[in-house]
């Protein structure tokens, strides 16, 4: 028995189950899931984006070997075009795809829901609702990937990933992996039309036996109550519906796509009213409604945010008063000393318009700064900067920069580089990289700026100077914001006044990072 | 041990050891074999902003979240942060914050969080050996001995 994070868990069961490469993109609340895989002693690593991880572990399954992806909810969103086609292939291996979501928002830009990607892509999907059932979750998420030769979404919510429940180990054994070998198989990975027809209508085949699997043996849990009120649920909810509502009988739904309808239905059916106890979306509500079985759901408020047994009890008592509000905490600031604060500053001297991206230096949005004028996702600092060039008057335009982190830029931001040189505005551009050496944000992990892999051993390293060089940008030039204020201030006005594309990287490392980055740096040099 | 939780709240700032000091509290009561929850929301939230930490233990705790009002105890490192927390605290809640120790006897201003646990473990059931071994776990060795020191401090208050 050990008291675990949900995310420990997951990794925990991936070692177990001798994941052969657990992949993915750091990001608030999964990055834990990577970091103790490889302090088990698995072999992790970190790809610039979750698109990218996704098609390793493809890649993985494809030698017949088990492969776990990592990354938050958004992630996914970058990682759907791999999703909704690889749902069609054919897998030998295992590929378990870990989407953390963030209802209510701890540390992310939305709240999406994403059990509607598995509906939409025609994905399998499992939601542990603690640490045991996300170590549970983990192996069987494995055996059916296995046995039916599909993807399986985990999807595990902030409440899960970093929660410590207890758990106990050795309830699930799955076989062993196989031993990796590549056999030709055209007609189930080469998805050009003729073979994606076929493939199309195998998958949806697959998906209702799975169902019917679900429906009789599938990871749900029934538990005898009250025939007056029962309750249907799925993840962490399910653990504020029984401290809510005792007495009530309950289905919790293990595997939340395809779901066991027959079963869902026998339930309503055998309690005077069924209530569908769900954080996020109507998800579970609306597959019920279109199956023609009397559930009732929650009211619209208790749609955002995330759910706790105060919130359930509210619900369940058809209770839609204003709720009680919480005194607001001290919100995140940059850190004292941090070197985005000199950056965001000069910004804000030199009156621009700023379209922002996503790490610690969004903070540069608060006060005493309020010097960031968009964040929209990963990457699009870059594109929406261009956007806003090409539209204002040459007065305004002028004024426009793009600031991205570096971690931020490997992920998202090339592309948008790309764009620049090859449609670039009228008045030139700005881009700002904010190199700290580190993805501060989700808690020191490297990138490929770094120069050092998950575990800070030395690899292969992006040089983003000479990369923007590379790619057509005449104007590259490396700043230290803490050093030399005054330059990079000077600088970014001679670039501004340019009119023509610059990349300006204000390179100092993050100060929690710095010393931990001077003994690796050491360690590589012995 | 009654089948109600036990419901602690621990509150401060980011950089105060919030999280190490309820993996402390989980621990002990994970040694001592009861049922035990521990919930966080870190993140955003490292950058110096509000933390807090639920931990609920007993023979049987389903959300890991202390429902408001409902708290027995709350842990508060930061003084500033009381006011905010106070509404978790159920009606006589024991509120435990740095005034109740002596501050310039720690030999590390950074224990304080350590140091208040001394005071909670004065009002829980776990034997003093347990929360000894619960913090040289979570702790690196060189600093054992400075907040096995502030724990005493607390606990003796």
């Amino acid at each position: 028995m050990a008291l675990l994070s949900g995310d420990e868990a997951v990794a925990m069961a991936a070692f177990e189950a001798g994941v052969k490469i657990g992949t993915g993109y750091p990001g608030t609340p999964s990055t834990e899931i990577l970091e103790t895989f490889a302090k088990l002693g698995g072999k992790a690593q970190w790809a610039p984006n979750e698109k990218v991880a996704l098609e390793v572990g493809v890649g993985v399954a494809f030698a017949g070997a088990r492969a776990l992806v990592t990354m938050k909810h958004v992630g996914l969103n970058v990682a759907a075009d791999p999703l909704f086609t690889v749902a069609y292939i054919r897998l030998d291996g295992a590929l378990v795809v870990v989407s953390a979501d963030d209802p209510g928002m701890a540390s992310s830009q939305n709240e999406q829901d994403n059990r509607r990607y598995a509906q939409a892509a025609g994905v399998t999907m499992l939601e542990p609702s603690d640490s045991q059932e996300a170590y549970e979750f983990t192996l069987q998420a494995i055996e059916i990937s296995e046995r039916w030769q599909v993807p399986v979404l985990l999807r595990i919510t902030t409440r899960v990933c970093h929660s410590k429940t207890l758990v106990r180990r050795g309830m699930v054994q799955i076989p062993a992996p196989r031993p990796a070998h590549f056999e030709h198989d055209f007609p189930s990975r080469v998805m050009i039309p003729a073979y994606a027809k076929p493939a199309h209508l195998r998958m949806r085949k697959t998906l209702a036996e799975i169902a019917e699997w679900n429906n009789s043996k599938g990871p749900n849990l029934l538990l005898a109550g009250s025939p007056s009120l029962g309750i249907i649920t799925s993840g962490v909810a399910f653990q504020y519906a029984r401290e809510a509502a005792p007495q009530a009988g309950i289905l919790k739904i293990g595997m939340t796509y395809p779901l066991p309808i027959d079963r869902m239905s026998r339930f309503a059916g055998s309690v005077k009213k069924c209530v569908v106890i769900e954080e996020g979306d109507p998800y579970l509500v609306e597959a019920a409604g279109d199956a023609g079985i009397e559930v009732e759901g929650k009211q619209e408020m208790y749609r955002f945010g995330e759910l706790n047994s105060d919130r359930v009890r509210r619900i369940l008592a058809e209770d839609s008063t204003p709720e009680p509000k919480r005194a607001p905490g001290k919100p995140p600031a940059l850190c004292p000393g941090c070197p985005h604060r000199n950056v965001y500053t000069i910004l804000k001297e030199l009156d621009c318009i700023v379209a922002g991206d996503i790490g610690c230096y969004s903070l540069g949005v608060l006060p005493p700064f309020e010097a960031m004028d968009s964040l929209v996702c990963m990457g699009a600092a870059i594109g929406v900067g261009l956007g806003l060039r090409h539209s204002l008057p040459a007065e305004e335009a002028k004024r426009v920069v793009s600031v991205i982190g570096d971690s931020t830029f490997v992920h998202s931001g090339i592309t948008g580089l790309v764009e620049m040189v090859y449609n670039p505005p009228a008045t030139g551009h700005v881009v700002i990289i904010l190199d700290n050496g580190t993805t501060a944000m989700t808690g020191m992990q490297e990138h490929p700026g770094t120069g050092r892999t998950l575990e800070h051993a030395k690899t292969g390293k992006v040089v983003f100077e000479d990369l923007a060089r590379s790619l057509g940008v005449r104007n590259v030039h490396v700043v230290d914001p803490v050093a030399e204020p005054e330059k990079l201030k000077t600088l970014i006005e001679t670039c501004l006044e340019s009119l023509q594309l610059s990349v300006v990287i204000a390179r100092r490392n993050c100060l929690l990072a710095a010393g931990s980055i001077r003994e690796y740096e050491r360690c590589h040099e012995q | 041990m009654s089948s109600k939780p036990t419901n602690v709240v621990i509150a401060g700032l980011g950089g105060q050891g919030v999280i190490k000091a309820s993996d402390i509290l989980a621990d002990v009561a994970f040694s001592a074999g009861v049922d035990v929850k521990k919930s966080e929301l870190h993140g955003m939230s490292q950058r110096g902003g509000s933390v807090s930490s639920d931990v609920r233990f007993g023979e049987r705790v389903y959300s890991p979240m202390v429902p408001e009002g409902e708290a027995d105890f709350l842990v508060v490192i930061a003084p500033d942060q009381i006011a905010v927390n106070q509404s978790v605290l159920r009606a006589g809640g024991i509120l435990i914050e740095p005034s109740m120790i002596d501050e310039s006897k720690l030999t590390t201003k950074k224990s304080v969080n350590v140091a208040l646990l001394g005071v909670l473990s004065h009002h829980l059931d776990f034997p003093v050996d347990a929360w000894t071994a619960a913090l040289k776990r979570n702790l690196p060795e060189k600093l054992h001995e400075a907040n096995l020191i502030s724990f005493s401090i607390g606990r003796n208050q």
